[in-house]
């Protein structure tokens, strides 16, 4: 226990001396959590659009003026010539090509039933499927109104009848679009803390030399393990609380369910994190080693932890996969906690996940650190 | 001259010395462009869908069995319980919940009017929309199929077409960010940490003492650096080409071309950092919060920048990634050339002759 405490001061000091892990501590996850969710918006605004109007009747000319009250459309080309606005996707200009095609108003009033064609740059997938289903929403809409000018006895006919659906956001009364993306960031950076700083740790001592002087002490294994977790989980901690206030006051996200549940959850998985760090640690020689392989792991985490693409549009193997990835359960536990006020009850199972990685990966790293290696 | 390829030779032997990071080099981007390719997708499905059937009809049944069908949506659980309601969302799996009411079928059997209820899980706001849509379309033809005679009415309907990338997949986008990416690791950061490692080790000094010039010793540093970035690159191209199916559509020698300034500039990025840090760590956080997460965030591969706010947009503009993920997007994707691309291209080389007049005035001033 002594010895324990002279370690753990020693690593405080030796911590406070280096800027730059203050630094990785603070300055990065805030920079993180204030650009990331400003950046990171898919709000659908300022969708820029060409429309190819083949047609100019009253009709094209009203629906394109629809589109455009919207506010969430800005035209940037209006013409008759595809290839025109085809070059202004080409040239990232405009994203969505709308266009009406010739005896467009006549063909309806004949036939009911017409077509637009709107073509849409998809490369980036998400904003390709929010942008049109949004121009599909305001057609509906248009569609209304046609209802209302070409047969007013129709629209009280179906006034009468149909299938309403209400639909209703729940946990989101203020429309905020960043309440998805925020808890995630906290789990991120929670993650990149510990992982990180734990990882460099013991490595570190081993290139400057002075894990030579702790291998020659009669400390034990378990101690010396301990004296490095200890301090970077008060520090992660530290972080984690910093992170909560911002996205308390900076974002308005108040947190709905129990304050101690989180921090419970938050302490469970940093022991799993930092042991996975102190694990790559005391297999790595150097510092550059061990820095590229916590990388290597939190890229993969990140990209499979559901935060930027749902774990339910993957394969069924890679959802299998994500089962692996501590940084799910936590993005999981923390949005259920602060957004839905679960219960301990309902996150038995991610519990039981975390608790076992923190166990594994332990009980791996202290068995794997050698004194006499 | 010939005293260059010795310490050339040199730095190649320490690259190469390291393999375990040279491994993580190489296995980085495949493991990324394999995971964008197979596993990661934006497209909605799969989504878990909790059903409150208070009706109990036949009519109800016939609306749960076409949401069943629909590969949108999977039906996960059927409540039974007002108070189960509450619940239904609080395992953070349930997304949706519709409700039946008890005299669904009645209505709309005799009043041909009915009311539906969906209650969607809005913590994420796009997403639920998203599925609201969708779902909302699937009742509206489940109604329209109830109804046998058809009732004429009015209807404009989008036909939509996915240039590019019709199949929504996620390769077409991710894949140039993850080039960009990795060049951007292994260019800025390695470089940066290797230089910076000699001078913590003490090495450097004997390498300064050394008759060739201190200019020449960072240029050898940079060399297989630059061998490695186009070895990387090779390998992203081969692997999407022949595992994703994502062609190169525009011209080769663009984009190798317009890749060579970018790793010129990032490696600029790399020997500049060098010069102001003193430590392995120092670099690798300046590399990191200087130009890792801010390309992340700011290069628009991740997210679009004109959804941004203003101030922002104007930072990307000084993300070298930026304009590279501008051009390589273009020459890959899009297969448009210079045409398309030249002001971004033009915007790059100016970065990299900034920096390299930065660079060359800075190391002199640390050799006086």
């Amino acid at each position: 226990m002594k010895q324990l405490l002279f370690l753990l001061r020693k690593e405080f000091r030796q911590i406070f001396r280096n800027k730059s892990i203050l630094a990785i501590i603070f300055v990065a996850p805030m920079m993180q959590l204030i650009i990331l969710p400003l950046a990171a918006s898919y709000e659908i605004k300022n969708i820029n659009l060409s429309v190819v109007d083949h047609d100019h009747s009253s009709f094209s000319r009203e629906l394109i003026q629809k589109i455009t009250a919207s506010n969430y459309f800005k035209l940037q080309y209006y013409g008759e010539d595809y290839q025109k606005a085809f070059e202004t996707i080409e040239s990232e200009k405009s994203d969505i090509i709308l266009e009406i095609p010739p005896k467009f108003e006549q063909n309806l009033v004949r036939e009911n039933q017409q077509k637009v064609l709107v073509a849409i740059n998809a490369i980036n997938g998400t904003k390709a499927g929010l942008g049109g289903s949004y121009l599909a929403q305001i057609l509906q809409d248009y569609n209304q109104n046609i209802q209302t000018k070409l047969s007013p006895q129709l629209l009280e006919f179906q006034k009468n009848a149909g299938l309403e659906v209400n639909a209703t956001l729940w946990f989101n009364r203020f429309y905020n679009y960043r309440l998805a993306l925020v808890p995630g960031i906290l789990a991120f950076l929670v993650t990149l803390v510990g992982g990180m700083l734990s990882a460099l740790n013991i490595v570190s001592e081993k290139e400057i030399g002075t894990i030579e002087q702790i291998n020659v002490s009669p400390i034990k294994k378990s101690t010396f393990i301990l004296g490095k977790l200890i301090p970077f989980w008060i520090l992660a901690n530290v972080a984690f609380t910093m992170g909560l206030l911002v996205s308390r006051f900076v974002y308005g996200i108040e947190i709905y369910g129990s304050l101690p549940l989180l921090y419970f959850f938050v302490g469970v998985y940093l022991l799993a994190i930092l042991g996975f760090g102190l694990l790559i640690s005391t297999y790595s020689e150097t510092q550059q080693q061990a820095m590229f392989t916590i990388f290597f792991f939190m890229m993969i985490f990140i990209m499979m932890s559901g935060l930027y693409t749902p774990i339910e549009s993957m394969p069924e193997w890679s959802q299998k996969l994500t089962l692996l990835n501590p940084l799910t359960y936590l993005i999981e536990v923390i949005r259920l906690i602060m957004l839905k006020n679960s219960g301990f009850k309902d996150l038995i199972p991610q519990f039981v996940s975390i608790l076992g990685m923190a166990v594994f990966f332990n009980s791996w790293a202290v068995w794997n650190y050698r004194k006499t290696s | 001259m010939k005293q260059l390829f010795p310490f050339i030779r040199k730095e190649f032997y320490h690259v190469l010395r390291d393999r375990r990071v040279l491994l993580m080099l190489f296995a980085l981007p495949i493991v990324q462009v394999l995971l964008f390719g197979f596993a990661l997708s934006t497209e909605i499905k799969n989504t878990k869908v909790a059903i409150f059937d208070q009706d109990k009809s036949i009519i109800s049944a016939q609306l749960v069995s076409k949401i069943h069908e629909n590969q949108y949506f999977d039906i996960e659980k059927n409540l039974t319980f007002n108070k189960d309601f509450e619940n239904a969302f609080k395992d953070g799996k349930t997304k949706l919940l519709l409700v039946i009411p008890s005299d669904f079928s009645e209505n709309l059997t005799q009043e041909k009017k009915a009311k539906l209820q969906i209650l969607i899980d809005g913590t994420d706001v796009n997403l639920g929309n998203q599925i609201a849509n969708y779902f909302q379309n699937i009742v509206l033809d489940f109604y329209q199929n109830q109804q046998k005679e058809t009732m004429q009415t009015f209807s404009v309907s989008p036909e939509i077409k996915m240039l590019y990338n019709p199949q929504l997949k996620g390769a077409p986008n991710f894949v140039p960010g993850v080039i960009a990416l990795v060049l951007l690791i292994v260019c800025v950061m390695m470089t940066a940490i290797a230089i910076v490692k000699e001078k913590e080790t003490g090495t450097m000094e004997i390498l300064l003492v050394s008759p060739i010039k201190p200019q020449f010793i960072i240029i050898s540093k940079a060399i297989p650096y630059f061998i490695l970035a186009m070895g990387i690159l090779g390998v992203i191209l081969l692997l999407s080409y022949f595992l994703l199916d994502l062609p190169i559509k525009g011209s080769i020698i663009l984009l190798f071309f317009v890749s060579t300034i970018f790793i010129i500039t990032n490696l600029l990025i790399g020997i500049l950092i060098s010069i102001f840090s003193k430590t392995q760590q120092q670099a690798m956080l300046f590399s990191m919060m200087g130009t890792m997460l801010p390309t992340l965030m700011l290069s628009g591969f991740m997210f679009p920048i004109e959804n941004m706010p203003i101030p922002l947009q104007v930072m990307s503009n000084i993300i070298p990634a930026k304009w590279y993920y501008i051009m390589i997007k273009n020459i890959m994707i899009k297969g448009t050339g210079l045409a398309v691309i030249w002001k971004s291209l033009l915007i790059l080389i100016g970065m990299m002759m900034v920096l390299f007049t930065i660079a060359v005035k800075k190391f002199k001033i640390r050799l006086e």
